[in-house]
């Protein structure tokens, strides 16, 4: 069985009902019609020159070359974290940070379950490798900058508090410790969620497609849970060690809150 | 009781603020005044070791850089003039050593069960000076202690603040606005000018 055939005239009415969509925000003052069309535009033009990568990559099947795609993707993804962050850190530590916290659980999983679990021939064979790395660090991503995010706005807004327990003697562990523990959870929740959704209330999308490509649906199932497993763990490893390195980045050597380590806002 | 110690400021300089050396025999009380703005909290906050400064501060013949910032802090207790509570019931912020003390500061034991967002910022100040001190510190760095008080309650919290003071034998750094205050506690009165402290002597 193959898949119903999809004609670019038949995406542009998709993408009329978006414009139509950015059309009402705009027109109810709502302030977010620009955004969404720039996004929008953003999903056609990226996606439409990953496809052309990806037909070239899995022509080529060289190591090199996945590797120097999963680099890429790891940057872009380490670019946007920072981008997210309404206070970030400042001197490059908000994209090292996010970066690193990434590339440290997301390849590691990703790698581990391309040798161990699903074993393809070869290991890094591109089919398997870059959509599996793609959707672990597209939530990975998602995960840090929750958590990145959560971590400095919070710090900053509640300074005086942080300030105050370190005044009574607390280790700045012990002071940013609630933070810390807020940040870690709107960085897990997402993924905490769509596994506790999945199939009741939603079905994951890696699984629709599998489906829609003709697999069985339990097979399907089977890589659907492989896949949140692993996302689980590239996101919760990532928001960890993003977290713990944030959070000490936060303090000096001598257990100073340094808050003007963190940009101000933008606009 | 403890074994006291003097604080002493060495060359102590943070912002704006010129250097400031200061010795501070231990049951001392050292009065700063100066108008908002001149660096009197700031001062404070690089004794705690919670602003990046030059200069050193000694507790004794203990270096503040020689110990870790928390130790430090613990010994050399700074009181802001904000306090700040982050659990739910005053109890979860007090150590038991807080209780003895609850009664002359006018409360009764039931205070520790209170919610924190029903306190006045009166009692709040209040607990947040018997909260520091049952930590057991070296020394204390009060910034306004009394600013959100009535005048009856300022005077019984003199009174308490100056005979635990004597009693442990803590060398004190009290910034304060009020000359009465100043005149009644200070054992020694600096104001902040441009240059640094300079001392007030009691009969100018």
């Amino acid at each position: 069985m193959g898949v119903i055939e999809l004609a670019w005239w038949q995406l542009a009415l998709a993408a009329l009902m978006v414009v139509v969509l950015a059309g009402c925000t705009a027109v109810a003052r709502l302030g977010m019609g620009k955004s969404l069309l720039i996004a929008a535009a953003r999903t056609v033009i990226q996606l439409t020159l990953v496809g052309l990568v990806l037909e070239a990559l899995f022509a080529a099947e060289r190591l090199v070359w996945v590797a120097l795609m999963a680099l890429g993707m790891l940057l872009i993804a380490g670019r946007e974290v920072m981008a997210r962050q309404k206070r970030r850190l400042l001197g490059g530590w908000a994209f090292g940070i996010g970066t690193l916290a990434m590339f440290l659980s997301s390849f590691t999983v990703t790698v581990l379950t391309l040798t161990v679990i699903i074993g393809p021939e070869p290991w890094y064979r591109p089919q398997y490798a870059i959509p599996l790395l793609g959707m672990m660090l597209g939530n990975t991503m998602t995960g840090v900058a929750l958590a990145l995010d959560r971590l400095t706005d919070t710090a900053w807004r509640q300074r005086a508090v942080i300030e105050n327990r370190l005044m009574l003697g607390q280790r700045w562990q012990e002071a940013v410790g609630d933070i810390r523990r807020e940040a870690m959870r709107s960085g897990l929740m997402p993924m905490i969620n769509a596994m506790a959704a999945a199939g009741v209330v939603s079905l994951p999308g890696m699984m629709t497609g599998q489906i829609l490509a003709g697999s069985p649906p339990a097979l399907a199932v089977k890589y659907q849970i492989l896949v949140m497993f692993t996302i689980t763990l590239g996101t919760g490893f990532g928001t960890l060690a993003a977290v713990a390195a944030g959070s000490r980045r936060l303090f000096d050597r001598r257990e100073r809150l340094r808050l003007d380590r963190l940009a101000p806002p933008k606009g | 009781m403890t074994a006291t110690h003097s604080l002493r400021l060495a060359r102590l300089a943070v912002g704006e603020l010129a250097e400031v050396s200061l010795i501070i025999a231990p049951g001392e009380v050292h009065c700063i005044s100066g108008p908002s703005g001149s660096g009197k909290s700031r001062l404070l906050r690089a004794v705690a070791d919670l602003e990046p400064h030059s200069g050193e501060v000694w507790l004794g013949d203990i270096a503040q850089a020689s110990l870790p910032a928390h130790v430090w802090r613990g010994r050399v207790m700074l009181v802001p003039a904000e306090s700040q509570w982050w659990e739910d019931s005053v109890g979860e912020h007090m150590t038991q050593d807080a209780l003895t003390d609850l009664e002359t500061l006018g409360f009764s034991p039931e205070v520790l069960g209170w919610q924190v967002s029903r306190l006045s910022s009166g009692e709040k100040q209040r607990l947040a000076l018997l909260r520091a001190i049952s930590r057991a510190p070296s020394a204390l760095l009060l910034d306004e202690p009394t600013a959100n008080l009535d005048e009856v309650t300022t005077r019984r919290i003199e009174a308490w603040l100056q005979s635990i003071i004597r009693e442990h034998g803590w060398p004190v750094i009290w910034v304060a606005h009020d000359p009465g205050q100043i005149q009644r506690v200070a054992d020694r009165h600096w104001r902040i000018e441009a240059s640094g402290l300079v001392e007030v002597t009691r009969w100018a």
